[in-house]
């Protein structure tokens, strides 16, 4: 296979500048990535995933939010409604292409708020050490005590439905794990020669936390991350199942199945198809995050 | 022991210990050695002796110590030290593999450097510092990983020397190399200290290496000096203490 100039110039062992060596790097990642065969399908299905939530008023054949009591429990296949319409006869496609933005909201949300706590909490409790680490770890634990519904729910509870709140308390019950994760690597990473080696160029404890130890911790975090999605996918549409997150007549794919739970025997395809969606979108993280460990974790000793 | 004039470095009655209580480990039970300026020093003895302990308790990185350490008659104390301790003192590790941050090229690693070190023109002083050490720039945005372990401890020593430092603190710095790579390294340092007039102290278990690196060499057996020779006399075989012996026997046989 003959070589474009510049896939030499990205696989180049010897970059003469920062830009060529970083994106380097970045490209042999991706190489490697692009063999896992599973991986790519996961981040196939995630690709959709935005797009559909991008363009959803483009490609969403019908107002989700329409009601048609006259049409109302459609089956799958009939006209016009591919995947039939729920029991207000609104047209479950619509909903189901509406509802990939609110999960796609709750997934960004909670990536951004759970594992930057995690990250930050971790770090400083490893590195500091002493009475720092012991008051943050015993948060920490305590945190981790709950089952992760069981608090979230409680959250809810007190902060009131809606899926800003239920994101919320998902970031809330999701960090814990993180900064264990975060700790442990840096336990390892601290008393390592590189760090002792920056530290007697007089480095502080801030830049080495956040130039030397995060940078070697956030592969780790990435990959739990994207394992984890597929459970906090599960957790929002949980909530939404119980009604304590997206509030009708919003189209969260949880809040779908609650609705269509109620026809289940006679209409199965309203609460199936979200359940399917919801499905393939945890599925799809798993496999992401699968194929980002074996790029990404230092362990593995590629790099 | 023989007295040095105005020592660049002096230890006197240095302890350091791991862990207290009952689980307190004596690694080092009073050591006491001075260096000249422009001297290299070595220290040998078998695994376990203590001798990188010394050098760690030197550079703040040992939890607990007592006794005096000077550098430049100024006492060193706790963990902590100063910004000027760092100019002045930098320490090479023994393992290249293990002291480069594996996500930082050649390049991060030294500009971080020169900027602690309050350095200016940071770009013109790298290109110098892989030069002194034997690297061209084509080395330069390159990972550890794309290192061999030779070039790796260059990088190393080059970073030690950013901050054009008086005296370099050696620990094993080429018992993770092989032999012929050894060598290199050994003349590099050998030349780096001739042109800038370094003061070393010399760590090793090898005392082949240290008898060619070092002027003076201290025995170390179990956190203690047993025995302080010069290189010469090593050389000929003018030793006293049977444990240098021992260490001379197993060395070259």
């Amino acid at each position: 296979m003959s070589n474009l100039p510049i896939q030499d110039w990205l696989l180049s062992d010897e970059p003469t500048s920062r830009r060529q060596a970083k994106l380097s790097r970045l490209f042999k990642g991706w190489v490697a990535f692009q063999t896992n065969v599973l991986a790519m399908i996961g981040l196939g299905i995630l690709l959709l995933l935005i797009f559909v939530a991008v363009f959803a008023p483009l490609l969403a054949p019908h107002d989700p939010f329409v009601q048609n009591l006259g049409n109302r429990l459609q089956p799958i296949g009939s006209d016009q409604h591919i995947f039939g319409t729920d029991s207000l006869g609104r047209d479950i496609l619509s909903r189901l292409i509406f509802g990939a933005r609110i999960t796609l909201y709750i997934v960004v949300l909670v990536a951004i708020i759970a594992p930057v706590v995690g990250l930050l909490v971790g770090t400083v409790s490893g590195y500091i050490g002493g009475v720092v680490d012991m008051i943050l770890m015993r948060i920490t634990d305590v945190f981790l005590a709950f089952p992760r519904l069981v608090l979230a729910l409680a959250f809810v509870a007190v902060l009131g439905a809606g899926i800003e709140n239920a994101v919320i308390a998902i970031s809330l019950t999701a960090w814990p794990p993180y900064a264990r994760i975060a700790r442990a690597e840096t336990l390892t990473i601290r008393s390592s020669d590189y760090i002792c080696a920056i530290r007697l160029q007089g480095a502080g404890p801030l830049r080495i936390i956040t130039k030397h130890i995060w940078p070697l911790c956030i592969s780790s975090l990435i990959i739990r991350v994207t394992l984890d999605m597929a459970g906090i996918i599960l957790v929002a549409a949980g909530l939404g199942f119980l009604g304590l997150g997206a509030q009708p007549p919003s189209p969260e794919w949880g809040a779908m199945i609650s609705e269509g739970r109620r026809f289940i025997l006679d209409s199965w395809w309203v609460a199936t198809i979200p359940g399917l969606a919801i499905f393939a979108v945890s599925l799809a993280f798993n496999l992401l995050g699968d194929g980002l460990r074996d790029v990404l974790d230092p362990k593995s000793g590629r790099s | 022991m023989s007295e040095v004039k105005n020592p660049k470095l002096s230890i006197h009655d240095l302890k350091v210990w791991f862990n207290s209580g009952r689980d307190k480990v004596d690694a080092v039970k009073s050591v006491s050695f001075e260096v000249a300026e422009g001297e290299s020093f070595g220290l040998v003895g078998e695994s376990g002796s203590g001798k990188s302990t010394v050098l760690r308790a030197i550079t703040g990185l040992a939890p607990y110590w007592s006794g005096s350490c000077k550098i430049d008659k100024a006492s060193l104390t706790g963990r902590r030290r100063s910004r000027e301790f760092f100019r002045k003192v930098q320490m090479v590790f023994q393992d290249p593999y293990a002291s480069l941050h594996p996500r930082h090229t050649v390049d991060q690693v030294l500009s971080e450097t020169l900027y602690l070190q309050g350095i200016k023109d940071i770009e013109h002083n790298i290109v110098r510092l892989l030069s002194n050490v034997g690297l061209t720039s084509k080395f330069r945005f390159r990972f550890p990983h794309q290192l061999s372990g030779g070039q790796r401890q260059r990088v190393a020593i080059a970073r030690a020397l950013a901050g054009q430092p008086e005296v370099l603190l050696l620990d094993e710095p080429t018992s993770a190399l092989d032999v012929s790579v050894q060598a290199e390294i050994l003349n590099l340092l050998n030349d780096l200290r001739n042109e800038q007039n370094l003061t070393f102290i010399f760590v090793s278990h090898n005392l082949a290496v240290v008898t060619h690196m070092c002027d003076r060499i201290a025995v170390m057996r179990q956190g203690e000096i047993v025995e302080c020779l010069l290189a010469d006399q090593l050389g000929r075989g003018e030793i006293s203490h049977p444990y240098s012996a021992e260490l001379l026997e197993a060395t070259y046989g």
